[in-house]
């Protein structure tokens, strides 16, 4: 994927969070403060006007700008985290005119990290990161199995489904959603849904 | 002197906590820093970035925060202001404003204060 290809599929990205930020609210109306889909909506509208002026760039500069207005103008704890996650995958693939399975694997994990980091966060307390490192491990696995890209995508997003599902059935930990502890299970996160639609389009762009 | 500033998601809260501490140290530089831009509950990079702007001498500022994404946030901002002295305190806001600047108004350095504010959250009110 190179510059151009990658500032398309961040639009798409953009413009499936603009579609479902009200589900993603009422997800989060559910469990937590019932901003998740609005604010993340605000924070692409502005990452879309920032993208004109990146066509020069390498996709690790883009990759970083996205980070850094996330961060700026998300407003609740999914700037902040995918912020982090977009800057971490940014200096992950610096130097790189093109992000292939590989490079995008290694961006992936580098943003696990920087999450889990931010969040203070580890896997099973009902955050994105159920749904970020199962798909990181089911997209390596495919890839090492069968080195191709589509498939090893198309695992990923089924991973990332499961791991939606699985945050249904465990108490929240982190986050706002901890506040109501065990009245959280029963509910998907909010977060894990984002970042699963996230990677759906960027599985349908390769 | 040290400065202090209020993060919260309520840009309410953050300037009543700010009022209420200048009711006893009159003298402290403290800036709110809540809810964003156009008045919704939320963190601003922005909002918190200038406050720390406005409060910032060489004896440092120490952030206080809600919950959430103001903790994150703060963070964040910190990180992009690589070599000043500035510290997040993990205490009640209102409790830790009131001690902290007051502390900070009697002469206190930030070392200082921040020992303050540890004992803060041990404190019981009943």
């Amino acid at each position: 994927m190179n510059t151009e290809k990658l500032i398309a599929t961040i639009r798409k990205v953009g413009a499936k969070i603009e579609a479902e930020k009200d589900f993603l609210t009422e997800l989060d109306n559910v469990i937590a403060d019932g901003d998740h889909g609005i604010n993340l909506a605000r924070g692409f509208g502005e990452v879309d006007k920032k993208l004109d002026a990146m066509a020069d760039k390498e996709p690790g500069d883009v990759l970083k700008t996205v980070g850094m207005t996330l961060v700026s103008t998300v407003g609740g704890a999914s700037g902040p985290l995918y912020g982090t996650g977009f800057m971490k995958m940014g200096a992950a693939v610096k130097g790189k005119a093109e992000i292939d399975v590989p490079s995008f694997l290694e961006g992936l994990q580098t943003a696990i990290e920087g999450v889990m980091q931010r969040g203070r966060s580890t896997k099973g307390e009902k955050t994105m990161l159920d749904s970020m490192i199962p798909a990181k491990e089911a997209m390596e696995a495919k890839w090492n199995e069968t080195q191709d890209a589509k498939a090893s995508f198309a695992a990923g997003v089924a991973a990332a489904w499961e791991g939606v599902e699985y945050t249904k059935t465990i108490a929240a930990t982190k986050g706002r959603a901890s506040y109501i502890g065990e009245r959280s299970i029963g509910h998907q996160d909010p977060g894990a849904t984002s970042f699963t639609m996230l990677l759906e389009i960027v599985a349908g762009e390769v | 002197m040290v400065g202090f500033v209020v993060v919260s998601h309520s840009a309410k809260l953050a300037e009543g906590v700010v009022d209420l501490a200048r009711m006893m140290a009159r003298e402290t530089p403290i800036a709110a820093a809540g809810g964003l831009e156009d008045g919704s509950f939320g963190t601003s990079f922005e909002k918190i970035s200038n406050a720390v702007d406005a409060v910032y001498s060489d004896d440092g500022v120490i952030i206080l925060m809600d919950m959430g994404s103001a903790v994150m946030t703060a963070e964040m901002v910190i990180e992009t202001m690589e070599g000043r002295k500035i510290v997040m305190a993990d205490c009640p806001i209102v409790e830790g404003a009131v001690t902290g600047t007051v502390s900070a108004e009697s002469g206190s350095s930030l070392e200082e204060i921040m020992e303050d504010l540890e004992q803060v959250g041990a404190q019981k009110k009943l």
